[in-house]
């Protein structure tokens, strides 16, 4: 479904009509995986992941589901009444148990109309009021978190879907490389094309979807949110310990006793252990051992290999060939050395022999514990979607006849900013640009048009008297019971990990 | 079983809805004449949907002089249908006209004293009422994915068309074609909406890239059955996009010089052509 904005599109009201005559009978056979929707008097049979005639409602894994309704969250423990017209009698809400999300609120953009929902709750004796839309953002984009060292592609270069481009490479931060897609520049600067393959990409991401990007000279790789990324084809499974200088650091006296040389091969800083200041401190000797690539400081070294997805984020296979030889002058045969990668997955064991050439033998117990302590030490390795967008231009007007005071009330921390519920981190500086982990949000929060912009929930909270004070359309606000009984909605737990968005802020008490 | 709903819009429009059925509503005059024409539309409209559903089966079939409907709105229909199945000799079924025929059918309780001027949007099929004197300018949007007006098509009372229609591949429904859109105007919404799938069914070219799917592996009761429909167009080099657009703009002509429509506008990734008769209101 592409087009949402106007399937529900101003949330206004909908008026009962009287009751109608079912002129079709219901089929007498119908294929198992089929259901029967009975919303209206079509009667669609609709296979699963199909929608029926109207594109409102589909099968979702054998289940009659309305796909556009606006969706109200409920703390746990919370009984309410099912949906549509039921009759509504507010006895239960003063504690307000129900949010109402942006999810399927649709919006009045591109006007200066009241958002779809204002709505008013109680917490705690205290009057809140929320107002409920959906952003149509073209200034947005995600910011892409991947656990890996292995190497996915130069800084700045293009990453690529369906062959336009979407984005690129930006920092590698600790244990992680980050990637920016999306964003104004592909959605609106480019082609045609290149604007709606962005607009799928980013509808997807935000979906928490897999996604398949390509690197310009780089890696090919599987994203999702919350799932371990999967670069060229192989399952990430290990976020490194460290870089190899830090594994030194925080192994060094579990290694101590068992083995005479540790390299912990890391593309970025590979760490040697005798010359490292942790083998100082331990007073172990040199072990003559000549490590490729530049010094940085003793026992650390930048680029012992070119990048890849061998040892350590670098391109071996095998890990001699950054060792360039042996200080005949310092080696001695039945010296005990250890290769190790960042996470642990490779590791070899050598001895020197006669001629101080290294020999493979079988790991003794004592140092195969301390590999796998490094092993035990990653943490899974992950994909994680931060989105980010600017609220501006109408959105805002659609909170108050002055946007501004929405800005201001938001940086006094007198207005919450939520996205489907979920806690959105809102950077200082001018606007009201938030961030906002997507596996926070709701299922399917996001939608597109075909501008083509993304289309996502946004939900400022504040109390009442907040409201009225900057200028908020408070002539149009309702209560949670009448979005509850006259809108279309869906009803969903509340993820328990957010935090309640009417819980008052710092100084909102 | 939800029945029919309707909402006021902000702006004074009216919103009627009913299982696939999504209205728009304008209308403009005397106060209490166009309240009473919503009235009686509102009254008319919960009983178009369960009047289709009764004869679906006969709806989803090929039209042919053997077709026998009893409502009104199915026979408006097959009628804006049968000349495609019965002149050219093309597979279609009553379905293709049903936005449109349901716009027509509700727009007549509009034609009545004291209401100026009156449209029905139902999903881009547009029926339109006009007294001596008004005129509707439709914008025209060549290009949804960089949507700006492309021009405005001014339908003024003396005109003979009343209804507007648009089909594309990416639209609601399923096309065999090509084209972005294909807008059609025509003497009514049915006919109109007919014309619209038709010619976009006609844009259309060979090339490697564009990808089709037997209709009914998307939808479950679809009319087209196994047909191909089109589901994914590449960008293509212009040379085929010319080459669509002429398939296309060739069958038009032929609908024109029959009389069934009266002006097209086709397009096709960001290039169009326009069809009209001398007596049509210009592009302005």
């Amino acid at each position: 479904m592409t087009e949402r904005v106007g399937s529900n599109a101003v949330g206004e009201r909908f008026e009962a009509a009287e009751p109608v005559v079912v002129a079709a009978k219901p089929p007498e056979k119908m294929a198992a995986n089929k259901v029967l929707c009975d919303a209206c008097p079509v009667l669609c049979q609709i296979s699963e992941g199909r929608l029926g005639a109207c594109d409102r409602w589909g099968n979702v894994g054998g289940k009659l589901t309305r796909m556009d309704p606006v969706v109200l969250m409920k703390r746990p423990g919370v009984e309410v009444i099912a949906s549509g017209h039921a009759q509504w009698n507010g006895e239960w809400l003063n504690d307000a148990p129900v949010f109402v999300s942006g999810v399927g609120s649709g919006t009045t953009y591109p006007d200066y109309k009241p958002a779809p929902f204002i709505v008013a709750s109680r917490h705690r004796g205290v009057d809140m009021v929320t107002v409920v839309t959906e952003g149509i953002f073209s200034y947005c984009s995600f910011k892409v978190k991947i656990d890996t060292d292995r190497y996915l592609g130069a800084e700045q270069s293009t990453v690529r879907y369906e062959g336009e481009a979407v984005g690129h490479v930006t920092t590698i931060e600790y244990g992680s490389q980050f990637l920016s897609l999306g964003g104004v520049h592909h959605l609106t600067g480019g082609s045609k094309r290149e604007g709606r393959v962005t607009c799928d990409l980013m509808q997807k991401l935000g979906n928490r979807e897999a996604v398949e990007l390509e690197i310009e000279g780089g890696a090919r790789l599987v994203v999702q949110a919350g799932r371990a990324p999967i670069v060229d084809g192989v399952p990430e499974s290990r976020m490194r310990v460290g870089c190899g200088s830090a594994t030194i650091g925080i192994f060094a006296k579990q290694w101590f006793g068992h083995v005479d040389e540790v390299v912990v091969v890391d593309d970025h800083i590979t760490g040697v252990l005798t010359e490292h200041q942790a083998g100082k401190c331990l007073d172990m000797p040199a072990s003559g051992i000549r490590i490729r690539g530049r010094k940085s400081t003793p026992g650390r070294y930048f680029q012992v290999a070119n990048p890849g997805t061998g040892w350590g984020g670098t391109d071996i296979t095998d890990p001699l060939s950054i060792v360039e030889g042996w200080d005949p002058q310092v080696a001695r045969p039945g010296l005990r050395l250890l290769m190790v990668s960042t996470t642990g997955e490779h590791a070899e064991y050598f001895v020197l022999d006669e001629k101080l050439q290294p020999q493979r033998a079988p790991m003794p117990e004592a140092v195969r514990k301390v590999v796998d302590r490094i092993g035990e030490n990653c943490e899974p390795a992950l994909t994680t979607v931060l989105f980010v967008a600017g609220a501006g231009g109408s959105l805002r007007a659609g909170v108050t006849e002055n946007p501004v005071r929405l800005t201001r009330s938001i940086k006094e921390l007198l207005t919450r900013v939520t996205c489907g519920g979920a806690p959105a981190y809102v950077w200082p500086g001018g606007g009201i640009t938030v961030m906002v982990d997507v596996t926070r949000m709701p299922e399917r929060s996001f939608g597109t048009v075909p501008t083509p912009a993304i289309v996502a929930p946004i939900e400022f909270t504040m109390r009442r008297d907040v409201y009225a004070a900057l200028g908020g359309h408070v002539d149009r606000i309702q209560s949670v019971e009448q979005v509850l009984a006259q809108a279309n909605h869906r009803l969903i737990d509340w993820l328990p990990d957010n935090p309640w968005p009417l819980a008052p802020l710092e100084n909102g008490e | 079983m939800n029945g029919p709903v309707r909402a006021p819009l902000p702006d004074g429009r009216w919103h009627f809805q009913h299982g696939p059925i999504d209205l728009v509503i304008g209308a403009e005059g005397d106060a209490s004449a166009v309240a009473a024409a919503l009235e009686d539309c509102w009254a008319a409209f919960g009983a178009v949907l369960p009047a289709l559903v009764a004869e679906l089966p006969q709806l989803r079939s090929p039209c042919t002089p053997a077709l026998r409907l009893r409502g009104p709105v199915a026979q408006t229909m097959a009628r804006a249908c049968a000349p495609f199945a019965e002149e050219f000799g093309l597979f279609i079924t009553p379905m293709a006209a049903v936005a449109g025929a349901v716009a027509d059918h509700l727009i007549r309780c509009f034609r009545r004293p004291g209401v100026a001027r009156a449209y029905i949007n139902n999903g881009g099929d547009i029926a339109l009422a006009l007294t001596d004197g008004q005129a509707f300018d439709i914008g025209v949007v060549a290009d949804i994915d960089a949507p700006r007006l492309d021009g405005a098509l001014r339908i003024a009372a003396r005109d003979p068309v009343r209804g507007v229609a648009t089909s594309g591949w990416r639209g609601r429904s399923f096309s065999f074609g090509i084209a972005d859109a294909v807008t059609v105007l025509a003497a009514d919404a049915a006919a109109a909406d007919a014309a619209a799938t038709i010619v976009a069914n006609h844009v259309n070219v060979d090339a490697p890239g564009i990808e089709r799917a037997p209709a009914d592996r998307l939808r479950d009761d679809t009319d087209l059955g196994s047909r191909l429909v089109t589901v994914r167009v590449p960008t293509l080099a212009p040379e085929l996009v010319h080459a669509a657009l002429e398939r296309g703009a060739a069958f038009a002509r032929r609908c024109l010089e029959r009389g069934l429509i009266h002006a097209a506008l086709l397009t096709l990734q960001g290039r169009s052509r326009m069809l009209d008769t001398q007596d049509m209101a210009a592009l302005t």
